[in-house]
């Protein structure tokens, strides 16, 4: 038996086919094809959660996505726990396990519940006005108390083993929503051939079909014929039919976002599947039959367990097979509360009564439920019900006022009418307007897209699936298909949704205090959104921040037009005056899992390893991230710390030589007949001298005139330059130059090729770097005379193409190793067995900055931030003083950049050599001013040079050239250090040592 | 995500291909060593920021790498047309009215 309220003859599904389940710990057993609400609801439960801000107990409101109170988590494992899942959507499978949230100790006894009596402290507003001093509190008190007590689910602590996969498609029509409307969209554009994807976001097509017992289609109930459309249409070749998937946001040029539930419903997913799938669809057309939600009433207490709307307890009949009760009661203001009365009666629920706040309504579903012997209390209001964890009675009064008549229910269904559901339409930019029928429907498109059925307006089967018919064709039409075939399908029996009302019933008004509830999710009330107004907000905008209505992922689905009517009454306004809120993706929760899908961990970005890396790995290099780079950092020994190898590794280079994994470099070739005229215009320096074979360091500055990039530019031949950039700017030095050659210079007859790949690097500095590389070399004459300082040649190293560099970023005698990429590790390993023989050492990127800095060479991006130009560090050397243009040369000659004062690169001795600044520490010309001191500069690098036997400095400072030998300061927490300004060059002030 | 014509190409392609590259028409002063410091201050930090139609520089960086222009309305986002680097700025926009 899968429940007492199963009812034997109603419902889809097979009864035999039973999943057992927990709630709170306790067993009960379902039916596959239940979902968790339908199943609890078999078992007479109701009270399934605590409402956010007051702690009331709360049912289920809905059957669907729009379902507000019914949220519990859902745990297969201690990892995989998700909080705030609609237990109206979840599939029930064997084995789940759900808790209801936010109460405490238990469901039905929630000390949380004091809320509800203290609620005049906790009116709208409240977060606003009542924690607002003292500030401190905020940090220390409020929050952490607000954050634990508000807010429903708890996250999971542990990171999520579930894997999601993503997934971009194109397409011509994509029909959103699969009732009948969808389905008659999706049949008219898939017979044309064109390309078809259709989706909803039920585990079956359908839509209202589920509930509409009176709808038929083509000779068969209007279920029946939507499960034969989804056979025909799985079948085509041209159509996907997407069922567990939510189009949840609607973004420019028809770029629809959907997810699909890939496995949420499965017992056991196993580990070959998602858990869901984000697909990224573009869409020639876009058709949106995204139905309708029906509204509750607002009265006093209409949240009480048992109280939901009409058309979901006729979906759990009629569906499900599940009664919400054994004598129920039905407070409407339009018909289609009818239908599901008529539907339960005949299941055998007795139906208490109908109160209907319109006068003498009449119609076919009004005669059938007098047929039915179904008693109708028209022109009065329920304006409150009995009953605390679940509805035990309805208040019955004349909607003006009068006696009172209690009626004994165990279940409410209310029904004020159905709303649009335009949300995907808003997202698309799309400007809904407000019809005569008091609602409000597309009007301005955007987009190509359309809306078809009850989300456009449009009442009755007939007429929605005519008019979704007709627009199926069209958009198939519009994107190359063939005449569509013209057999719309016949609608046989019709249901019609009549209007209903907005805003608050008989009860609820402005004089009344009781809590009437516009939005369950939220709490607000229909005195929250009045005092909203009392308290001057005016837009629709203000109310929804000022009250919350419509926030979280209710998404104004149910509330948005009862809170509207209600503030718009206030006002006296008109309703489209006072205008709707703006709906915003997503259209329901979306898991960070399916947005982010394989782009975690290792996957989360792109990794670059050099040629060498599997080397510097097997030799116990420790890695450093620069930018995507993996580049080895250092590489200790038996018991050595990260400051013992790079003393070594900084010793050995002077003394003997060191290896350097330099491939990271970025590399560009520039080539053509006006390469030189090129290099004149996007270098400071001067280029068309420059002889073939030689090298120059060479500025590259913004047209601002602040130092933009550096590097090493070898001439291998007339019309051909290998540029060498930072590794962090390799990309935007390459868009630079592309952006000038394309756009400014565009009669230059040059190419650039970025080179950084191909070309593998190996730096080989110290004194013993040329009796290391020649053994190896080839075509090469290195000696001094033919191979001075700063030229560049090209010829084989172990037999392989190489251009080989003279040139030194340590002040050593050096050299850079080209090798094309593929052979880097051979050569590297060729060139560490030489190196073996004369004790080199292979050093990191830590000894590389410690050596460069001993030499006072900059390093752009550390030294300099965007603001420094080549006088501020040191470099008006390296600019062409004759030269007429270059990028930047406009810059430099501003006024700021000329005036006195500027900040200036310096070297900075500690006066104890023991002491290693910080970088980024500050540096102050007096200790003893008052706080906040005048800071005239700060550390650029610091490190422990362990050549030089003491810590070394760089510095920008105010004026600093002009204070060589002053001292200085740099405060610290914990004390104050004394400096000295210094110049840059540390080690070997000669720089006799690149030649020795 | 928007999809971008690159008029080299001659098709449309996802933004991700593309890099926005600021405002177009601002052409680098041939005579720049010797312009004043009012005219560089136009040249360089001066920018419309419109609200509507913009003309703007992008990048197809992940396709032919070729710098093109643009005309974009910063309200919907919309691209109006796009059109080779060193053409004209067009006097007529379609669709749009004035
Ligand atoms: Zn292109």
């Amino acid at each position: 038996m899968s429940g007492a309220f199963r009812i034997g003859n109603a419902g889809r599904l097979t009864p035999a086919r039973t999943a057992r389940f927990t709630f709170d710990g306790k067993a009960y057993t379902g039916v596959e094809g239940d979902t968790l609400a339908s199943a609890l609801l078999a078992n007479g439960v109701h009270l399934v959660g605590r409402s956010f801000k007051y702690h009331r107990p709360r049912g289920f409101l809905s059957a669907g996505a729009e379902e507000p109170n019914a949220l519990v988590e859902i745990a297969r494992d201690s990892a995989r726990k998700t909080p705030n899942v609609r237990a109206t959507v979840q599939e029930l499978y064997d084995g789940l396990s759900a808790k209801s949230q936010n109460r405490w100790p238990s469901l039905s006894f929630d000390v949380g519940a004091v809320n509800d009596v203290a609620s005049p402290f906790f009116s709208a507003g409240f977060y606003y006005k009542t924690f607002m001093w003292p500030k401190s509190a905020w940090k220390n008190i409020y929050e952490p108390n607000i954050r634990s007590a508000a807010g429903l689910g708890v996250a999971p602590d542990q990171p999520d083993p579930d894997h999601y996969s993503s997934r971009f498609a194109h397409c011509d029509v994509l029909i959103v929503g699969g009732g009948a409307a969808g389905l008659a969209a999706a049949l008219a554009a898939a017979e044309t051939g064109v390309r078809v994807i259709v989706a909803d976001e039920q585990a079956e097509f359908g839509g209202a079909l589920r509930f509409e017992s009176g709808a038929g289609i083509e000779g068969q109930d209007g279920w029946a014929w939507a499960q034969g459309v989804v056979a025909k249409l799985k079948s085509m070749g041209n159509v996907r039919v997407l069922p567990r998937t939510t189009a949840f946001g609607y973004y420019a040029q028809n770029f629809v976002a959907l997810v699909e539930r890939v496995s949420e419903h499965l017992a056991d997913p196993g580990h070959d599947v998602p858990r869901e799938r984000l697909w990224q669809v573009r869409a020639k057309r876009v058709v949106l039959a995204t139905g309708a939600i029906e509204r509750h009433m607002v009265f006093a207490d209409n949240d009480r367990p048992g109280v939901m709307l009409a058309s979901a307890a006729r979906t759990y009949l009629n569906h499900y097979g599940v009664a919400v009760g054994r004598n129920v009661g039905v407070y409407t203001a339009n018909d289609s509360a009818y239908a599901a009365a008529i539907d339960l009666k005949k299941a055998g629920v007795n139906v208490a009564a109908i109160v209907d706040l319109r006068d003498n309504p009449s119609g076919a579903l009004i005669d059938q439920a007098r047929a039915a012997g179904i008693e109708i209390h028209d022109g009065r209001a329920v304006t409150r019900v009995g009953g605390k964890l679940r509805v035990s009675s309805m208040i019955v009064q004349p909607k003006n006022g009068g006696g009172e008549r209690t009626i004994a229910i165990d279940a409410l269904l209310m029904s004020a009418g159905w709303t649009p559901s335009v949300h995907l339409f808003s997202q698309s930019r799309g400007k809904v307007a407000f019809n005569e029928d008091k609602r409000f429907v597309p009007g301005t498109y955007a987009q190509d897209c359309v809306s078809v059925g009850a989300c456009n307006g449009t009442d009755g089967l007939a007429a929605s699936m005519d008019e979704a018919y007709a627009a199926g064709a069209k958009a198939a039409k519009e994107t190359g298909g063939k005449a569509a075939k013209a057999n719309k399908p016949k609608v046989d029996a019709d249901e019609v949704w009549s209007r209903g009302m907005l805003g608050s019933a008989p009860g609820a008004g402005p004089d009344a205090t009781v809590k009437a509830f516009v939005d369950f999710q939220n709490d607000v009330t229909a005195k929250d959104i009045r005092q909203a107004v009392r308290e001057g907000m005016r837009s629709i905008e203000h109310v929804k921040r000022f009250t919350t209505n419509g926030m979280a992922t209710d998404q104004g689905k149910t509330s948005n037009m009862h809170g509207l009517a209600i503030a718009a009454d206030m006002l006296s306004k008109p309703i489209p005056e006072v205008g709707l809120t703006t709906f915003r993706a997503p259209y329901t929760p979306v898991t960070f899992g399916a947005i982010i899908s394989h782009a975690r961990g290792p996957l989360f970005d792109p990794t670059r390893r050099t040629p060498m890396h599997g080397w510097a790995e097997k030799h116990g290099a420790v890695f450093e991230d620069v930018g995507q780079w993996k580049r080895a950092w250092y590489f200790p020994r038996a018991g050595e710390d990260m400051h013992a190898a790079v003393d070594r590794e900084c010793v050995a280079v002077r003394k003997t030589a060191g290896l350097f994994d330099a491939s990271t470099l970025g590399k560009i070739e520039v080539v053509g007949p006006d390469a030189a005229k090129f290099m004149e215009l996007l270098y400071t320096n001067p280029w068309e001298k420059l002889e073939v074979g030689r090298c120059r360091y060479g500025i590259m500055l913004r047209e601002d005139g602040f130092i933009y990039d550096d590097g090493v530019v070898g001439r291998l031949a007339a019309d051909r330059f290998h540029v060498t950039t930072t590794t962090g700017g390799a990309a935007r030095v390459m868009n630079h130059m592309e952006d000038y050659l394309q756009t400014e210079f565009p009669q230059l007859n040059v190419w650039l090729t970025s080179i950084s790949e191909q070309w593998a690097v190996i730096a080989v500095q110290g004194p013993k770097s040329r009796e290391i590389i020649a053994p190896l070399v080839e075509g090469i004459d290195m000696s001094d005379e033919a191979m001075p300082h700063m030229s560049v040649r090209e010829g084989k190293i172990c037999g392989v193409p190489t251009r080989l560099f003279r040139m030194s970023f340590t002040g050593d005698r050096g050299f850079e190793v080209n090798v094309p990429a593929d052979y880097g590790q051979a050569v590297w390993e060729a060139l560490w067995a030489e190196g073996q023989k004369h004790d080199a050492a292979a050093y990191g990127t830590e000894a590389m900055h410690v050596l460069r800095a001993e030499k006072g060479y900059i390093i752009v991006g550390q030294d300099t931030d965007g603001t420094v130009t080549p006088n501020d560090a040191g470099l008006d050397w390296a600019v062409g003083k004759k030269k007429t243009d270059f990028v930047g040369i406009r810059g430099l000659t501003r006024p700021d950049l000329v005036a006195k004062g500027r900040k200036q690169l310096v070297g900075l001795r500690t006066k104890d050599p023991k002491i290693v600044l910080e970088e980024g520490a500050q540096v102050v010309d007096n200790p003893n001013q008052p706080i906040p001191m005048k800071m005239i500069g700060h550390v650029t690098s610091s490190y422990w040079s362990e050549n030089c036997g003491r810590s070394i400095a760089l510095a920008l400072v105010a004026g600093g050239r002009d204070r060589m030998g002053e001292t200085l300061y740099v405060p610290m927490p914990d004390k104050v250090i004394e400096v000295e300004v210094t110049g840059m060059v540390f080690f070997d002030e000669k720089g006799e040592r690149l030649n020795g | 995500m928007l999809l971008i014509r690159c008029p080299y190409c001659e098709e449309e392609r996802p933004e991700l291909e593309f890099r926005n590259a600021g405002e177009a028409h601002i052409a680098r002063p041939t005579d720049i060593a010797a312009i004043s410091d009012d005219d560089f201050e136009k040249f360089f930090f001066i920018r419309q920021n419109p609200k509507g139609i913009i003309y703007e520089r992008w990048r197809h960086v992940h396709g032919c790498a070729r710098f093109f222009n643009a005309v974009r309305d910063t309200v919907s986002d919309k691209f109006v047309m796009t059109y080779k680097a060193g053409e004209p700025k067009p006097s007529k926009l379609p669709g749009v009215s004035k």
